[in-house]
């Protein structure tokens, strides 16, 4: 094992495939010796050539039908989109042709393009560079989407979509910087299985990229409680792991789904639907599933209301006790011998009104 | 600037325009008989256009195409029995009943599809140039689009693209007046779109899009600069399109006065009269190409209508996601 950054392990699987295929080719805005919007490509110029960097205009819509035109061709174009928030420039060529042309021509053409773009608030950048647009890409079948957490996980999932035959979107969040262990050697990370980043047994908080990280917070929190809480990263969110989201579910009888885009029309919806409409694990559902979303605003410029667009782990373990209500009632006047996790809960609103 | 055909490249040119306009027809027919379902978009009046393109082209060179697509896949080789089976909705189809009128896919014969988002087919025509450059091909592609799409910022961004990467794209404008109801008078800010060109520093040239053979000539012309010089290039063909822009369209954004004069400039009646006037064909020997065509097409038609062969929806399931990769 060694250490790397999520950015470094994104720029090493990109190494890994570029020198293994020279159809693998690094396509955007500023990905030469610029390194990128967020220095994910630094070296590859150097190293690679413009043989497989290619620096385009500032033209997202056609950089992207460009990408589509030479995957056609057997190239494997690796797009770098700066910020996902430009995704509403690229979504004709992904959603109308690079999603629908090995179906439209009934399997004679295929388009192995991945779709590398960084989502998510945090940056003080506001409206217009922090959204988290997954949803746009989740609905369209033909599309795959993933979105990694940790820099293992991003160093084998960014493989397999480069091998993939398919277009992948590949959605990063912005914790670039983020350090983790990422195994050495040759691997990669099959595209629709989700990952058990903690196991535990009386609740399942499913999420995925930058949410994933506020969930295991909020785990370790609540280590302070007799809860025990598994965190399912679902890394893939089409195709989606409903297997293991649906075991998870059925042994703990209690979720909550987490993610940073707004609630309302979220991916969260069908991770919910999926859980509901089986049979078993809707009769092992204990509590009504809670979700914890980004709140239903653009994404404000001022520092203390961007902090309090996302989910927080406080939020989180929030979300978890009120999953438990007899064991937050011992304020209330409900009785004695409950368990009282108030000193831990941030802003649950049965303890807060006491 | 234009050609002349010897006798036999005069009479299988005469003979690909007289299939086109009969195919055009014959689809009109099933459409109105409801033999057919959904839309389609006719490009008769346009012939000489499309006649004129793909044989100046070397087979490997590749087309994408556009909404109004037929006749450009037909003469890049596609067999009328693989289009009208698409047309059908058959899985002897082009794309086995998936694309329909819209989306011919024709790729034996270096026919990579069409794009019925009017505009976008352009850059992934330039995309392909772009791996073809790659790869050391000498073959170029030819992206269509109309004056209505011309209007796309796509065009513009492709364009571009294609001129500072030097890429081997023939963008090729069909003129033909109209995006769907609307006049390129209101909406073109140019009288002529091959003068954009030079806002990318294109080589570019406007040429009578009714004449099959300044067609021809033009395309060579072009194919052989893109081949020679490393540079895209934008032809614009001036045409027509005699049907209207869909299957249920009453032309009422256009005067019938104006539809006659066009009419008097019949691309294919243009072309017949020049071969007889050489002396390379008589009335008798038209009447019998468009009756050979005529049969072909009516039998194969017929046979498509009593046997249909149809994907399943499993079948059709199994186009969404190739198989493959490293799972």
């Amino acid at each position: 094992m060694k250490q790397l950054s999520y950015r470094e392990a994104i720029r090493e699987a990109m190494i890994e495939e570029m020198a293994r295929d020279e159809q693998v080719v690094v396509i955007g805005e500023d990905v030469g010796s610029y390194g990128g919007c967020f220095k994910v490509t630094t070296g590859l110029l150097e190293r690679f050539g413009t043989h497989q960097v290619i620096e385009t205009p500032v033209s997202e819509e056609g950089l992207v039908g460009v990408a589509v035109g030479a995957a056609m061709m057997g190239m494997r174009p690796i797009v770098e989109i700066m910020y996902g928030d430009f995704s509403t420039l690229a979504s004709d060529p992904l959603i109308n042709h690079a999603a629908k042309m090995y179906f439209m021509s009934a399997g004679q053409i295929s388009v192995p393009l991945v779709y590398r773009t960084p989502m998510g608030s945090g940056t003080g950048a506001a409206a217009q560079h922090t959204q988290s647009l997954e949803a746009l890409f989740t609905n369209v079948p033909g599309l795959k989407v993933v979105y990694p957490s940790t820099p293992a996980d991003a160093k084998g999932l960014l493989k397999s979509a480069i091998r993939d035959p398919n277009p992948v979107v590949f959605i990063e969040h912005k914790l670039y910087g983020s350090e983790d262990f990422v195994p050495e050697g040759e691997y990669t990370i099959p595209l629709g299985v989700s990952d058990i980043k903690r196991e535990g047994t009386d609740v399942s908080i499913i999420a995925y990229g930058k949410a994933v990280f506020m969930a295991l917070e909020a785990a370790s929190i609540l280590e302070e409680t007799e809860v025990s809480v598994e965190v399912v990263d679902l890394r893939s969110l089409r195709p989606l792991d409903t297997q293991t989201i649906l075991a998870s579910v059925k042994k703990t009888g209690r979720v909550v789904v987490v993610h940073e885009a707004p609630q309302f029309g979220g991916f969260s919806g069908e991770i919910i639907s999926q859980i509901v409409a089986d049979f078993e694990a809707f009769q092992a559902l204990k509590a009504p599933i809670a979700r914890v979303c980004g709140k239903e605003m653009p994404t404000p410029f001022n520092k203390h209301l961007e902090m309090q667009l996302p989910p927080s782990p406080h939020d989180i373990v929030d979300a978890v006790l009120n999953l438990f209500p007899s064991a937050v009632y011992k304020t209330t006047p409900a009785g004695k011998g409950h368990r009282d996790f108030s000193h831990i809960a941030g802003h649950s609103k049965f303890l807060v009104s006491n | 600037m234009s050609i002349a055909f010897n006798r036999e490249q005069g009479l299988d040119t005469l003979s690909l325009m007289i299939r086109s306009r009969l195919f055009e027809k014959k689809i009109e027919t099933l459409f109105s008989s409801h033999e057919m379902h959904g839309t389609t978009h006719l490009a008769i009046g346009q012939e000489a256009v499309h006649a004129g393109v793909s044989p100046a082209l070397d087979p490997k060179d590749w087309i994408i195409t556009t909404h109004r697509c037929h006749g450009h896949t037909l003469a890049k080789g596609a067999s009328i029995e693989s289009m009208l089976a698409e047309f059908f909705g058959l899985k002897q189809g082009l794309s086995k009943g998936l694309g329909g009128s819209m989306h011919l896919i024709d790729l034996e014969h270096h026919n990579a599809g069409t794009s019925a988002v009017v505009g976008s087919g352009v850059a992934i025509a330039t995309g392909m140039a772009l791996q073809l450059k790659r790869t050391g091909s000498d073959n170029v592609v030819v992206a269509f689009f109309g004056d209505g799409a011309s209007s796309r910022g796509i065009i513009h961004e492709a364009m571009n693209m294609a001129s500072i990467w030097n890429l081997p794209v023939l963008f090729l404008c069909e003129h033909n007046l109209y995006g769907m109801s609307s006049s390129a008078t209101d909406m073109v800010s140019v009288k002529s779109i091959a003068s954009r060109g030079s806002a990318y520093s294109i080589e570019s040239r406007s040429v009578d899009g009714n004449d099959v053979e300044v067609v021809y000539a033009a395309v060579q012309k072009a194919a052989q600069y893109i081949r020679a010089e490393g540079r895209p290039y934008l032809l614009e063909a001036l045409t027509y399109r005699f049907s209207g822009h869909s299957k249920n369209d009453t032309c009422n954004y256009r005067t019938r006065e104006e539809e006659n004069v066009w009419k008097q400039k019949d691309p294919l009646e243009i072309f017949k009269e020049r071969m007889i006037a050489r002396g390379h064909l008589t009335e008798e020997d038209y009447k019998a190409m468009i009756t050979l065509e005529q049969d072909k097409l009516d039998t194969v038609a017929e046979s498509l209508i009593t046997q249909k062969q149809e994907l399943s929806l499993d079948e059709a399931y199994s186009f969404v996601y190739a198989e493959g990769g490293s799972q």
